[in-house]
């Protein structure tokens, strides 16, 4: 356990949270602390100099990010620090990927909890019960199947493929369509494209 | 302290020193926008330290422009944190929603929006510096050894906490903490009273004195710890230099003129280094019991009407004087219409971006001593030119940040060593200070900082170290998720 298994694990299991975080949140105050504290009050909801009042989606993106996040991070930090003191992994027969695994289990989980947090706002929203019922069961499912562990192999790659649908379910629910996806990908997105001069 | 604009008379935040010489705020007479200094006096001992518990304060916006009451807030004694977001006062985009509350026929909902608005951004602003002052504080906390060791006791807790029995022990720890309080409360009222007979020059020199033992020998202390810690040698000569430089560019900062970032980055270290030392040096149940008897004292200092901190706060108001200078981060968004020209007296480190939009620049509060700041800094120049540059900013106490590291840096060097312990408790300051900073905005008067955070602080503290933590350990170590 060395200096390159923390800072492998801790990227691997919190890379793409930073990302999301320093990309979409850092920038805006009101964001953060919408992160902060989990869910907006009324008068912090109804200011924003720069746009309009932060939609329920922004809400519902932040505070699964925000939940995934601290659900990761208590999950995780304290594996991270024992990997960088002296010890040897699987000793007594337990799996030497013990960090790897639950590295990306980490990822996955924060991922999940995000795509969760977008659908299940949703579901709120629009009274979608069944939204609601689906996101309350696949989480029980990725939590049981954690307790299959150490199968890492079926672990990771249901829990990934449930992250997956999850997402693409997310996308479209909060509002994305194929046509938008093309042209986001294709670099024609003129919106987008106008947006970014603009913040410039 | 957190005070919006220039106009605004600056509240500043004053603690009285837990150790033995309290921090005397030196009152800056003069300057409208009050500036006030604070410098730590020096202890004889090495372990006294004068301790600067900040509040956030507010400021008011002068009578002009915005019809919020300016208030100074005094804060004296522990930690008066008077706060008020309200500072939205000017801003040029918006200068034509600004709206006085008592002007007739204007949507109050406007005013608070603007100052939700701006409420939101000075929240950042604040996060930042706390979150990087805890991150020193654990940071040390888990590499150096030395503040976690055991080496005695301040003579201001002096019962031990190595006794039999547990009621014992408690007993110890509530008798430490009654002695700790009362020398607050009593540095706290000798404070009002050398300002209510204006002993200016009896105060700076103790602060003088105070942030001297700070800068150079706790610098030193600390440096000696980190350098044992990581086994790398330091010869006398480059030891010397290099305390000699941080400390006297330190001095030079805070206490005179300097870069508003470096001053800023002082003030973190100066409260890193005072929450270290209070780490290593209280017993442990006393922190605990300390650090909520702080916050109930808070409380009562700024809410109660024979508060010393209102008191204090009331004489600076009646002499038109800025409050105690103090250690007050400062972090300002100076924005300036269209003025050439700056004030000296609000100068100090006050960097001039300015343009018409927001800017984070950053205030220095060290308005050191200008004795010839005395009368509204331009002479001659007319209230109106004073009140086109803005500066909306928020000022807290070094206090404040002192004893939110104290809480953290205690919950990662007890024992189990939890990470998830620290971050928990890291966390329930920040909502703390949100919900400060919000209830601030809702009340529109002075509201003290500690309470809130320290509370949920110690819930959190508690309930995570003895619930979560052994369910967490479980899970984890099985790689169950949840």
């Amino acid at each position: 356990m060395t200096a390159a298994v923390f800072f492998g694990c801790a990227f691997i299991a919190f890379g793409p949270a930073l990302a999301l975080y320093i990309f979409t949140i850092a920038t805006e105050p009101l964001r953060v602390i919408f992160l902060i504290i989990g869910k907006a009050s009324e008068g912090l909801k109804s200011i924003n100099p720069d746009e309009t009042a932060p939609s329920m989606r922004l809400l519902a993106y932040v505070s699964g990010l925000g939940f995934g996040i601290m659900s990761g991070v208590f999950a995780f930090v304290n594996t991270l620090s024992d990997s960088l003191g002296p010890g040897t992994v699987g000793i007594h027969g337990d799996s030497p990927q013990f960090f790897l695994n639950s590295a990306f289990m980490t990822l996955v989980i924060i991922l999940l909890h995000v795509f969760w947090g977008i659908i299940f706002f949703d579901g709120c929203e629009k009274k979608k019960w069944s939204a609601l019922l689906v996101v309350l069961l696949t989480h029980l499912l990725v939590s049981a199947l954690t307790f299959i562990s150490p199968h890492y192999g079926i672990n990771l790659v249901s829990t990934y493929i449930i992250m997956v649908l999850m997402g693409i379910w997310a996308f479209f629910v909060a509002g994305g369509s194929c046509r938008s996806l093309k042209f986001c990908l294709l670099c024609q997105d003129k919106d987008f494209l106008l947006f970014n001069q603009r913040s410039r | 302290m957190i005070f919006p604009s220039r106009d605004f008379k600056v509240l500043s935040g004053f603690s009285s020193d837990l150790e033995a010489r309290g921090v005397l705020c030196s009152p800056e007479p003069g300057t409208p926008q009050g500036r006030a200094m604070l410098t730590f006096m020096a202890s004889d001992s090495e372990e006294e330290v004068c301790d600067e518990r900040t509040s956030l304060m507010s400021a008011e916006s002068p009578p002009p422009r915005c019809c919020q009451e300016a208030r100074q807030g005094l804060e004296d004694g522990e930690n008066a944190a008077q706060w008020r977001s309200q500072d939205s006062e000017e801003d040029l985009d918006d200068a034509d929603r600004y709206v006085c509350s008592g002007v007739p026929g204007q949507p109050l909902g406007l005013e608070e929006e603007l100052t939700l608005k701006y409420g939101a951004k000075h929240v950042i602003m604040l996060f930042v510096p706390v979150t990087l002052c805890m991150i020193v504080v654990v940071a040390t906390i888990k590499s150096v050894r030395f503040y976690t060791e055991k080496n005695g006791q301040l003579i201001y807790t002096p019962f031990t906490e190595d006794t039999p029995s547990v009621g014992q022990r408690l007993l110890n720890s509530v008798l430490n903490t009654l002695i700790m309080i009362s020398v607050i409360v009593a540095m706290t009222i000798f404070l009002v009273v050398l300002y209510k007979y204006r002993c200016y020059k009896f105060i700076h020199g103790w602060l003088i004195m105070s942030s001297l033992m700070l800068l150079f020998l706790f610098t030193y202390i600390y440096l000696g710890e980190v350098l044992k810690t990581y086994n790398v040698a330091m010869d006398y000569p480059t030891l010397f230099l290099t305390v000699w430089n941080f400390g006297a560019v330190g001095m030079v900062c805070i206490h005179w003129k300097g870069p508003l970032v470096l001053q800023q980055a002082y003030l973190i270290m100066i409260s890193a280094l005072m929450a270290l030392v209070f780490i290593k040096y209280l017993p442990e149940w006393s922190a605990w019991v300390i650090l909520g008897a702080i916050s109930v004292y808070d409380l009562v200092a700024v809410l109660c009407p024979k508060g010393p901190l209102r008191m204090l706060v009331e004489t600076a108001q009646e002499r038109n004087e800025p409050i105690f200078p103090a250690l007050i981060y400062s972090s300002a968004m100076v924005w300036t219409v269209g003025m050439a020209k700056l004030d000296p007296s609000s100068q100090g480190a006050l960097q001039l971006p300015y343009d018409p939009e927001m800017e984070d620049s950053y205030d220095s509060f060290g308005e050191p001593s200008y004795p010839e700041v005395f009368e509204p800094p331009l002479p001659g120049s007319p209230e109106g030119e004073l009140e086109e540059e803005e500066e909306r900013g928020v000022k807290l106490g070094l206090g404040d940040f002192i004893f939110y590291s104290v809480l953290v840096g205690k919950a990662a060097a007890t024992g189990s060593g939890d990470w998830n312990t620290t971050l928990a408790c890291f966390v329930a300051i920040l909502i703390g200070l949100c919900l400060t900073l919000l209830l601030l905005a809702v009340f529109k008067k002075a509201l003290p900082a500690l309470p809130i955070s320290i509370t949920f602080g110690l819930i959190f503290y508690f309930s995570t170290d003895n619930l979560v933590r052994p369910f967490m350990d479980t899970l984890a170590s099985h790689q169950l998720y949840i």
